[in-house]
C-alpha cells in the first residue's frame, strides 16, 4: 500500500496541448501577498539616490524604483519601489528589492548584471506565459542606477542599453531582441511574450519584426520558403 | 477541517449543473446506455430519451424538433452554422458579415474562410468577411450593416449578448434590416443570452441560432443548433448520419440534461432575470459608492441582467483576481496578463476602451444560487483589495 505521505503533489498544472501551465510558484504567492520592501508614499527628493521608472499603463506594467547607494562601498543599501501589474510583475520586483539589499547589499557593478532569468530562478519559476512580466524590473534597477551615476558625477559608468531603445514604454532594445531570439522566440508572439515589446507602443513593431527575422537568419539559417 | 469559503461570480465562463437535471440523466449514464441507433428496445428507449428532449427543446424555441441539431459545443455549433452554409452557398457569393465583438468561435471559423479559395471571388481570393464595429455602449453598428448588405452576402452572423459585457443586440430589428437588404441567412450565437431571455425563433426572426448547455446550469459537452426548415447547410462532421446535419453517436445523457437545462430555465426566467438584476444592481451600486475611480463597461441598460463589467483605475485585473481568490471570491478579467495571446480583451477593445483601462477590468456575471450575504461579503472585501494594490501601484490615471 502506498503510504498517503509519500504520494508527491505535482507543483503545476500544464495543459497537454497548449504546453502553458499555471500554478505559481510558493515564492511567487509569497512576494505577491506579502511584497517586501514598498514604498507607499513618495519620498522627498534627497531622501533617495537614485530613482527610476519603466513601463506604461498601455502596456500593462509600470514599475518605480527607489535606491539608496553607500558610495563608499558601491553598495545598494536599499531598494524601495512600486508596482502596477499583475501578480508576476509585483513579486518579481519585491523579489528583486531582496535580492539587491540582502546580505549588507549588493555591489553596484553586480547589481548593473542582474538579468530577468536570475529573477526568475529566485522565484522558483514562472509559467511560460508570464515572463514577460518580470522583465522590467531589471530596467527599472539599472534606470535608477544610471540616475543614480548622473547625480554623483560618474558619467562614465553610465549604462547604455545595447542598441537603440525600440519601445520607449518597455525600454526595449535590440539587443534584447537578439537575446530573445537567440533563446528560441523566432516570432513576434514568441519575443513578446518575453519582452512585452509594442504591446504599448504598437508603432515600432515593423521593426521588431524585420529584427527577429534578421537574427533569426543569422543564427538558425534562412527561412525555408 | 472547515471548507474554503467559494463565491461563484463567473457564470459566463460556466455554470454549475442543476441537481435536477443530473437526476434526469442519471439512467442515461448508468443503465440506459443503449445507442440510439440500434433497434432493441435498449437502443429504442434512448432514442426516445433524444425525441423527448428534441420536443421539449422545440416547444421553447417555437420550431419544429427536426430543426434543432445536437452538437458536442456551442462552438462547434457555431462553426457548423458559419462553416456549413458558406460551404453550401458558396455559388451564390462570397460575403460574411459578423461583428467584432463575436465569440471566438465565430470569428475563427471567419478567419478560416477568409483563407479559403471563394470560388466567385477573382482568382485565389479568399471569402470576404465584414466584421462590423460597436459603438462605445456596445451595440453593434447598425448603419454599417446596412451599408455592407448586398446580393452577395451568404450570412449574417451577430451574437445576441456579448461574453464580456454582455450588452444584448437588438436581434430582430437586426434580422428586418437583412431581410429588407439582402437574402442572407441570420445567425446569432445565443450562449450567454439563454439564460435570460426570449428564444422564440420566430420572434426573433433567425434562422440560425447557437445555445450552449453548460452556461444554462446543463452538462458540459453538449450545445444545439437551430437550423430553421430549408436553410442550405452542410456538414462539418461526416460519418453515420446519426443526426442529419451531423454524425457521431449522440451523447443521449447530455442532451436529456440540456433538454432539462434549458426546460428549468424557461420555466424560472422572469424570476430569476427579477432575483438576479436586483443582486447586480446592488452589487454595482455598492461597488460605485465604495471605490472610486471606476468605470462600467457596455451598455448601462440593455445589458443581461446577470453581468456587470468594470475598469478599476491605476490597478491591473488579474493581480485583484487572485487577490479576490485567497477570499474565495472568482470573477474574470479581460487583462492581457490573464490571457493566452497577451492582448488584452478584444471585446473591450471593440468598444473603444484604451489599454490602460482594459488591465483593470473585472467581469461578474451572476447566477442563481448567487446570495444577498455573498454580495455583501464581495462589498466588504473588494474595496479592501482595490485600497492595498493602489497603494502598491505607482499610477493615478485621470479619469477621463
Amino acid at each position: 500500500m502506498i503510504k498517503k505521505n509519500k504520494i508527491q503533489k505535482k507543483p503545476d498544472v500544464i495543459n497537454k496541448f497548449t504546453g502553458n501551465s499555471w500554478a505559481y510558484s510558493k515564492q511567487v504567492r509569497e512576494h505577491f501577498f506579502k511584497p517586501k520592501n514598498l514604498l507607499l508614499k513618495d519620498p522627498n527628493r534627497s531622501k533617495y539616490d537614485g530613482e527610476g521608472i519603466v513601463g506604461s499603463p498601455a502596456c500593462g506594467d509600470v514599475m518605480r524604483v527607489w535606491l539608496k547607494i553607500d558610495k563608499k562601498t558601491d553598495k545598494i543599501k536599499e531598494f524601495k519601489w512600486r508596482t502596477f501589474g499583475c501578480a508576476s510583475a509585483i513579486a518579481s520586483t519585491s523579489m528583486l528589492s531582496v535580492m539587491v539589499s540582502e546580505k549588507g547589499g549588493m555591489k553596484i557593478d553586480k547589481a548593473l548584471q542582474i538579468k530577468p532569468q536570475d529573477i526568475i530562478k529566485r522565484l522558483g519559476g514562472l509559467p511560460d506565459r508570464k515572463i514577460h512580466c518580470s522583465v522590467l524590473g531589471d530596467k527599472a534597477l539599472r534606470t535608477a542606477i544610471n540616475n543614480w551615476f548622473e547625480k554623483t558625477g560618474q558619467i562614465e559608468r553610465i549604462v547604455k542599453d545595447g542598441g537603440q531603445i525600440l519601445d520607449p514604454h518597455t525600454k526595449t532594445t535590440e539587443a534584447d531582441i537578439e537575446e530573445a531570439v537567440l533563446e528560441g522566440a523566432t516570432t513576434l508572439a514568441a519575443v513578446q511574450r518575453r519582452t512585452k515589446v509594442g504591446i504599448g507602443f504598437p508603432k515600432c513593431i515593423p521593426q521588431v519584426e524585420e529584427l527577429i527575422r534578421f537574427y533569426r537568419e543569422k543564427y538558425f539559417g534562412p527561412d525555408k520558403k | 477541517m472547515r471548507m474554503k469559503k467559494q463565491l461563484y461570480f463567473d457564470h459566463a465562463a460556466t455554470t454549475p449543473l442543476d441537481p435536477k437535471v443530473l437526476s434526469v440523466m442519471l439512467p442515461y449514464l448508468k443503465n440506459e446506455f443503449g445507442n440510439p441507433s440500434s433497434l432493441y428496445s435498449l437502443g429504442r428507449k434512448s432514442s426516445q430519451a433524444i425525441a423527448q428532449a428534441s420536443d421539449t427543446i422545440s416547444r421553447i424555441l417555437n420550431c419544429q424538433p427536426d430543426e434543432f441539431v445536437y452538437t458536442g459545443s456551442a462552438t462547434e455549433a457555431d462553426n457548423l452554422a458559419i462553416l456549413g452554409t458558406i460551404r453550401a452557398n458558396k455559388v451564390k457569393g462570397g460575403k460574411i458579415i459578423t461583428s467584432q465583438i463575436e465569440h471566438k468561435a465565430v470569428l475563427a471559423a471567419c478567419d478560416v474562410l477568409e483563407k479559403e479559395a471563394c470560388p466567385t471571388a477573382s482568382c485565389g481570393r479568399g471569402f470576404e468577411i465584414v466584421r462590423l464595429p460597436v459603438l462605445k455602449n456596445g451595440l453593434v453598428d447598425l448603419e454599417v450593416l446596412k451599408k455592407s448588405l448586398d446580393e452577395k452576402t451568404i450570412l449574417v452572423s451577430v451574437v445576441m449578448a456579448d461574453s464580456e459585457t454582455g450588452t444584448v443586440q437588438p436581434i430582430s430589428e437586426i434580422s428586418k434590416i437583412i431581410k429588407e437588404n439582402s437574402t442572407a441567412y441570420f445567425h446569432t450565437d445565443a450562449s450567454q443570452a439563454a439564460k435570460h431571455l426570449d428564444l422564440d425563433v420566430e420572434k426573433l426572426g433567425v434562422d440560425m441560432m447557437t445555445i450552449s448547455s453548460h452556461k444554462i446550469y446543463g452538462p458540459k459537452g453538449v450545445g444545439g443548433l437551430y437550423v430553421k426548415r430549408g436553410t442550405k447547410i452542410s456538414p462539418i462532421i461526416h460519418g453515420g448520419g446519426q443526426q442529419k446535419l451531423r454524425s457521431g453517436t449522440e451523447n443521449v445523457a447530455g442532451i436529456v440534461g440540456f433538454a432539462k437545462a434549458l426546460e428549468l430555465i424557461a420555466k424560472n426566467r422572469k424570476s430569476n432575470n427579477k432575483k438576479i438584476k436586483k443582486l447586480r444592481d446592488a452589487l454595482e451600486k455598492g461597488i460605485w459608492k465604495s471605490i472610486p475611480k471606476v468605470v462600467l463597461n457596455g451598455h448601462p441598460t440593455l445589458r443581461l441582467p446577470n453581468f456587470l463589467n468594470i475598469s478599476i483605475l491605476d490597478i491591473e485585473g488579474e493581480a485583484m483576481l487572485l487577490y479576490l481568490d485567497r477570499l474565495g471570491i472568482m470573477v474574470s478579467t479581460g487583462s492581457a496578463c490573464n490571457s493566452q495571446s497577451l492582448e488584452p480583451s478584444y471585446i473591450l477593445t471593440a468598444l473603444g476602451n484604451s489599454y490602460e483601462y482594459i488591465h483593470g477590468s473585472l467581469r461578474f456575471t451572476l447566477g442563481k444560487e448567487n446570495t444577498e450575504a455573498q454580495v455583501k461579503y464581495v462589498l466588504k472585501h473588494l474595496p479592501e483589495v482595490v485600497k492595498k494594490l493602489r497603494e502598491i501601484s505607482p499610477l493615478n490615471i485621470a479619469l477621463k
